[in-house]
């Protein structure tokens, strides 16, 4: 009888579990950032699915861009955060002390909302990760650089100007190949920090079609304030409030059922 | 959950406007359709044709409003990308009229007939009894009509679920009706035409209480998110009170 009730139990647990049926990439728990004295996030818990695209949405201010730095220690950067909690990859904290940062942002890469390509061609932009690992043959190069440029959905636009310099490209073009650099050194985890809010509208779709397809090969997190872009390439979605995480869940349920009434006034557009 | 307050509370003024009013004008039209089809009923029992020919002409005007709340509906969509309660609702506007305007054609049938009857080209059958138990009938689906309309202004699951409980009613009153209708056939097969006439109408009655009930689970789908359709009621109640 006991185990029956178990079983009952464990069974709505797990229908209740959106990532029931996931592997799990990056398990963030009891989270909290400090910025001096202000508190950014409050007991963050949340768990990254494998190889799936997980959107971060909610309004300015409500944490989602500093969740996303914590991933890859980006906040290690700025001098008042102080972080508390754990966040594990393959079961890792990776703020147990003695981390090799270098080599957690080399498994997990970025792209931020401005394009910054490195002021070189298009070639070394892409080769930059693979030198700075002190791979410099050429033959090597050449055949990652064309991986990732067609990886990235460029390869056919660039080809015939690998060195030219990038900063002559479309900011489209640009941002696209600021992915083609992160996927270069072959990481797990993509950090797409509102990768299309500065692109026209064609752009966009390019960089959403890549998104789509990258999923394949990498578990992506992406912050966007465009929630039809969330709608449309997130298997998954966080809503997040002023520090809290207020719901995660199937994006399909968030954007026709979400269960709490600040998500629900969020996306409709309605006074929170 | 959708509610009624939640409606107008978005920053974009203009999108409360345009929600508000298509929602007033599925209101009109399904205060046009009610009204379409108590004077049917009344044209029927009265063999009066003059009103059973106003019913014939009106269902133009319900046709119209289908399509003016299509393309509205049509143009929220592409333009506001509507999520959640607000998506919610456009799909059950979208469903709703469609069943509406079925309702209309269901009570333009019954005011041919009834035009038919007046005018001398189908006599009326003998005997009160069959006229009872359509006008039974009858106002047992109006009800439901009325009820389901309500539900949808007011957002009420409750009486969506009280409006689906009545369509099990109707259908057994119309099966009485049939079985009524056969034995009537069977003892006069000069008159079956005729009886086949009969038949039709309560069929057209029976099919506006399905409209009502579908427009019911449309309600409980815009307000809670989940689509009740093709289930027993015992299955759909448990369910919608499950959630509130």
């Amino acid at each position: 009888m006991v185990s029956k009730m178990t079983e009952v139990t464990e069974k709505n647990a797990k229908q209740n579990d959106p990532l029931a049926n996931e592997k799990i990439a990056i398990e963030v728990e009891k989270l909290n950032l400090f910025y001096g004295d202000k508190q950014a996030l409050y007991d963050i818990d949340l768990k990254i699915p494998e190889k799936k695209v997980t959107a971060f949405i909610g309004p300015s201010g409500c944490g989602k861009s500093t969740l996303l730095r914590c991933f890859n220690r980006m906040n290690d950067l700025v001098d008042i955060a102080k972080i508390n909690g754990e966040i594990r990859m393959g079961g890792e904290n990776i703020y147990k002390p003695g981390l090799d940062v270098a080599e957690l942002r080399r498994n997990v890469g970025m792209v931020f909302q401005k394009p910054n390509p490195f002021p070189k061609s298009i070639y070394e932009n892409v080769a930059y990760g693979l030198r700075l690992q002190g791979i410099n043959k050429k033959r090597t190069l050449d055949e990652v650089v064309e991986w990732a440029l067609k990886g990235a959905a460029l390869w056919d636009e660039v080809k015939d100007r690998l060195h030219d310099n990038a900063l002559g490209m479309s900011g489209g073009q640009q941002q696209r190949l600021c992915i083609a650099r992160a996927i270069a050194v072959q990481p797990e985890v993509l950090l797409l920090d509102e990768p299309a809010s500065a692109l026209d509208p064609i752009s966009t779709l390019k960089i959403e079609e890549l998104i789509h397809d990258l999923k394949k090969d990498y578990t992506i997190v992406i912050v966007t304030h465009n929630m039809q872009q969330a709608a449309r390439v997130s298997d998954y979605t966080a809503f997040m409030y002023i520090g809290d995480l207020i719901e995660f869940d199937n994006t399909d349920k968030i954007f026709t059922n979400p269960t709490q009434k600040k998500t629900e006034d969020y996306i409709t557009g309605r006074y929170g | 959950m959708m509610d009624n307050e939640v409606l107008g509370q978005h920053i974009s003024q203009q999108f409360n406007a345009d929600l508000e009013n298509i929602r007033e004008d599925v209101l009109a039209m399904g205060g046009l359709v009610e009204e379409q089809m108590s004077k049917a009923l009344e044209a029927f029992t009265k063999h009066d044709s003059a009103l059973a020919q106003e019913v014939i002409d009106n269902d133009d005007k319900v046709n119209d409003l289908e399509i003016k709340i299509d393309d509205d509906c049509t143009k929220i969509l592409a333009k506001r990308q509507p999520a959640a309660g607000d998506l919610r609702l456009i799909i059950t506007v979208l469903k709703t009229i469609t069943d509406l305007e079925r309702i209309g054609d269901e009570a333009e049938k019954i005011a041919r007939l009834a035009k038919d009857i007046a005018t001398g080209k189908t006599n009326p059958l003998d005997g009160k009894l069959h006229y009872g138990a359509m006008i039974h009938l009858g106002n047992h689906v109006k009800k439901m009509l009325h009820d389901s309309l309500d539900a949808f202004a007011r957002m009420d699951v409750e009486t969506a679920l009280e409006v689906a409980k009545l369509d099990n009613q109707a259908d057994d009153e119309y099966d009485a009706i049939s079985r009524q209708l056969i034995t009537y056939m069977m003892e006069e097969p000069r008159r079956i035409s005729e009886v086949l006439d009969f038949m039709w109408s309560a069929r057209a009655l029976e099919r506006i209480g399905d409209h009502a009930n579908n427009i019911c689970e449309y309600v409980v789908y815009m307000v809670q998110g989940q689509d009740v359709r093709h289930m027993s009621w015992d299955e759909m109640s448990r369910r919608t009170r499950e959630v509130q």
